[in-house]
């Protein structure tokens, strides 16, 4: 750039000769110069605030077209990170020993109404009374009209019913997901299943809470996060239980009884296989608890942990099994068996009259109350009862069911001489058939408690030894006399192929209100099959059988729970695997000798 | 030079806010596959249940038992009993087989050694 000179040596010469003074000349020229400077300068102050401007209004923009956007979006968390795995926040299944399912998680949709948001709320109430029949149109519709805000109508819809709700058009009826809990065998295992109802309620979700069963008992379990959703193995076999609940209804119904029940246990590992009670119900649609006194008379009571009965004879080789464990007696000791045994009001008597004295196993064999009291009356009542208490008969059984808690053995107030007299042949004391079963289990494994449970166990879990070996041999050859001698009380158990021991007991069954019925008894059949190779045990309790059988009624459990139970060891051990075999010959070196 | 050191710090930073987007994005889009797969596992997992279900429902021992029945006369299934157990001998024992052995065509060497030799006595 040229600067233009602030004394320009031509004018300066020219204003002297005109005698004007040159400095003149110099400030005008500054004055030029700081105002074209200053017009410079301006300008680019200009270029620089608009510059400015232009960038302050495009970050308001951004900012407020961002806030804009805020405002229009739904608000979500910035994420940084993703959770690995998903928590699996559904209730677990329940499966069979073999993995098939018994109880799952459906989903399925809940209906509500907002009443205040209906049009038409007198034709959604009808329309609502088509779909649902056992609704009341009348009440729906004076409800839609009323002040409410919201109302439950139904707890679950089916597809198809949802679909016809969502036809109605009806904008104040809204659905909510929810989670139902589903046995898809129906009332197979309803016992053991217990059943399931909902706890804390919303739109969006519902609590599934077991309410009875071992939905009940492994509520925390089944609800765990932390399980990942692993399903609860049970020791129940979905074939066999339904093999069993076949055979126990028919022969409930031919032996005219009204409730039965079977267990059948592994004698090594106290897993129960197979756990029926009739009649039962559908967990699905879980019935009221029933009113009045009598809770046995409801489906849901489970007769095999919560029926505490006097289990009569059965209770008959816990004497003998403690007498011979004790060396009081051999097999082959006889024993007195003069009648009535009286005990100063109270006078024992046997069904027969059997003679004069018996060999311990004939006592067994015959079912002889007197011979039973004489051997309970040689071990005495302390030790009796520490061995009872051994066997878990003080205590409600361990099982994993919730009616078991509450079902606790009844036993006698004060437990006197005829007390251990009468409890040695299975009266005086109460307990489930799930007691006896464990009971029978020492015997069968070899005298070592086991713990009777639900849940699938890996290989035998024996407890402490309540009797010796040789003892609970020596029992076991006696119930296989009980079944195989032509004498024995339970000679129709004989499965040909299967070696079944086991003993009978036919209790009367006692009035709510003190006594005793004279016709109604609880018959059972407690059992170890194969007798040679013990590895299960059977209880079957029939309630209130009677048959017409061989030109008179029957009641005793010789002639109702034997049958059924041999039927059920026939069909239940070919799907144990077991195959039928012959049994050895040792059994034979224990003779009875003859009188 | 300090103009050029101006430059390439100008450059640097956008470079580097370029990577730091491109970063941040990837990650945005990464965790959004991650929760539609998750999405997708959920309804996956859901489907499987219901078709878990719908399995045991159709595979229930009483409807199984009346299927049994309604088809004897195709199937004639039984429940299963002792006498169905069978024995080893009743199975017949299976034919030997030759078919993958070849006819002998090479030479036997049976061993000739010491043949001609005398017998002593």
């Amino acid at each position: 750039m040229i600067r233009t000179p602030l004394r320009p040596l031509a004018r300066i010469l020219d204003a002297r000769q005109r005698g004007e003074n040159p400095d003149a000349i110099e400030r005008e020229n500054i004055r030029l110069r700081h105002e074209e400077m200053r017009d410079r300068l301006r300008l680019r102050a200009e270029q620089r605030l608009l510059l400015l401007g232009i960038m302050y209004f495009c970050a308001f923009l951004v900012i407020a077209v961002r806030m804009g956007g805020l405002a229009a979006s739904e608000a979500t968390e910035p994420r940084a990170a993703t959770n690995g795995a998903s928590i699996v926040a559904q209730r677990a299944d329940i499966v069979d020993r073999k993995g098939r399912i018994l109880a799952t998680n459906m989903e399925v949709h809940s209906l509500y109404a907002h009443p205040h948001q209906m049009i038409e709320p007198l034709r959604a109430a009808e329309e609502l009374g088509k779909i649902f029949p056992e609704l009341d149109v009348a009440d729906l519709k004076k409800r839609f009209t009323s002040d409410r805000k919201f109302m439950w109508i139904r707890k679950k819809l089916s597809p198809e019913q949802k679909q016809a709700v969502h036809d109605i058009g009806e904008p104040g009826l809204l659905f909510g997901p929810r989670e139902m809990r589903l046995y898809p065998n129906g009332a197979l295992a309803a016992h053991v299943l217990g059943g399931y109802g909902f706890g804390r309620e919303g739109v969006h979700s519902a609590e599934v809470l077991g309410t009875a069963g071992i939905e009940k008992f492994h509520d925390d379990l089944l609800r765990d996060p932390a399980r990942e959703g692993a399903p609860l193995e049970l020791s129940i076999d979905l074939t066999l239980q339904a093999a069993a609940e076949k055979v126990l209804y028919g022969g409930m119904k031919i032996m005219g009884a009204k409730g039965a029940t079977a267990i059948l246990m592994d004698a090594n590992s106290g897993e129960i296989l197979s756990l029926a009670s009739l009649p039962d119900f559908d967990p699905n649609d879980r019935p009221l608890p029933a009113l009045g006194d009598d809770p046995s008379i409801s489906p849901l009571f489970n007769r095999a942990v919560q029926g505490v009965y006097e289990l009569g004879s059965t209770f008959k080789i816990f004497a003998a099994a403690q007498a011979m464990d004790l060396g009081i007696v051999n097999p082959n000791t006889m024993v007195d068996i003069r009648g009535p045994l009286t005990w100063g009001r109270h006078r024992i008597r046997d069904f027969h009259n059997y003679g004069k004295e018996l060999s311990v196993t004939k006592v067994i064999v015959k079912s002889s109350n007197i011979g039973t009291a004489r051997l309970a009356q040689m071990i005495g009542a302390d030790r009796q009862k520490t061995f009872l208490e051994k066997l878990g008969f003080f205590d409600v059984t361990p099982v994993e069911l919730q009616e078991a808690k509450r079902a606790k053995p009844l036993l006698p107030p004060n437990w006197s001489e005829l007390s251990t007299m009468t409890i040695s042949y299975g009266h005086g004391l109460s307990a489930s058939p799930l007691h006896l079963a464990t009971a029978y289990a020492a015997v069968a494994n070899g005298g070592r408690m086991v713990t009777p449970t639900l849940l699938r166990q890996n290989g035998p879990n024996l407890g402490e030894r309540v009797m010796s070996e040789s003892a609970a041999a020596a029992s076991r050859a006696m119930l296989r006399l009980v079944v195989s001698h032509d004498e024995g009380t339970a000679s129709f158990g004989d499965v040909r192929g299967y070696a079944v021991g086991g003993k009978t007991g036919t209790a009367d069954k006692p009035m709510p209100k003190g006594g005793y019925y004279k016709d109604k008894v609880i018959a059972t059949f407690a059992s170890i099959f194969p007798i040679h190779d013990p590895k299960y045990v059977l209880v079957v309790t029939l309630d209130e059988p009677e048959i017409h059988a061989a030109g008179e009624l029957r009641r005793t459990a010789g002639w109702t729970a034997v049958p059924v139970a041999a039927e059920m060891i026939e069909r239940l051990a070919p799907l144990l695997g077991l195959r039928p075999t012959i049994e050895p010959d040792t059994l034979a070196g224990i003779t009875l000798t003859s009188q | 030079m300090r103009s050029i050191l101006y430059v390439m710090t100008a450059l640097t930073v956008i470079g580097l806010a370029f990577w730091a987007y491109h970063e941040n994005y990837k990650t945005q889009e990464a965790i959004e596959k991650t929760s539609k797969l998750q999405r997708e596992i959920g309804a996956a997992r859901v489907r499987l249940s219901v078709l878990r279900a719908e399995w045991a429902y159709l595979n229930r021992p009483d409807r199984l038992r009346d299927l049994a029945e309604l088809n004897f006369d195709r199937l004639g299934l039984l429940p299963l009993r002792p006498r169905h157990f069978g024995n080893v001998d009743q199975v017949a024992f299976p034919l030997p087989v030759f078919d993958d052995l070849e006819p002998i065509t090479n030479p036997i060497a049976t061993s000739s050694q010491g043949a001609d030799q005398e017998q002593q006595p």
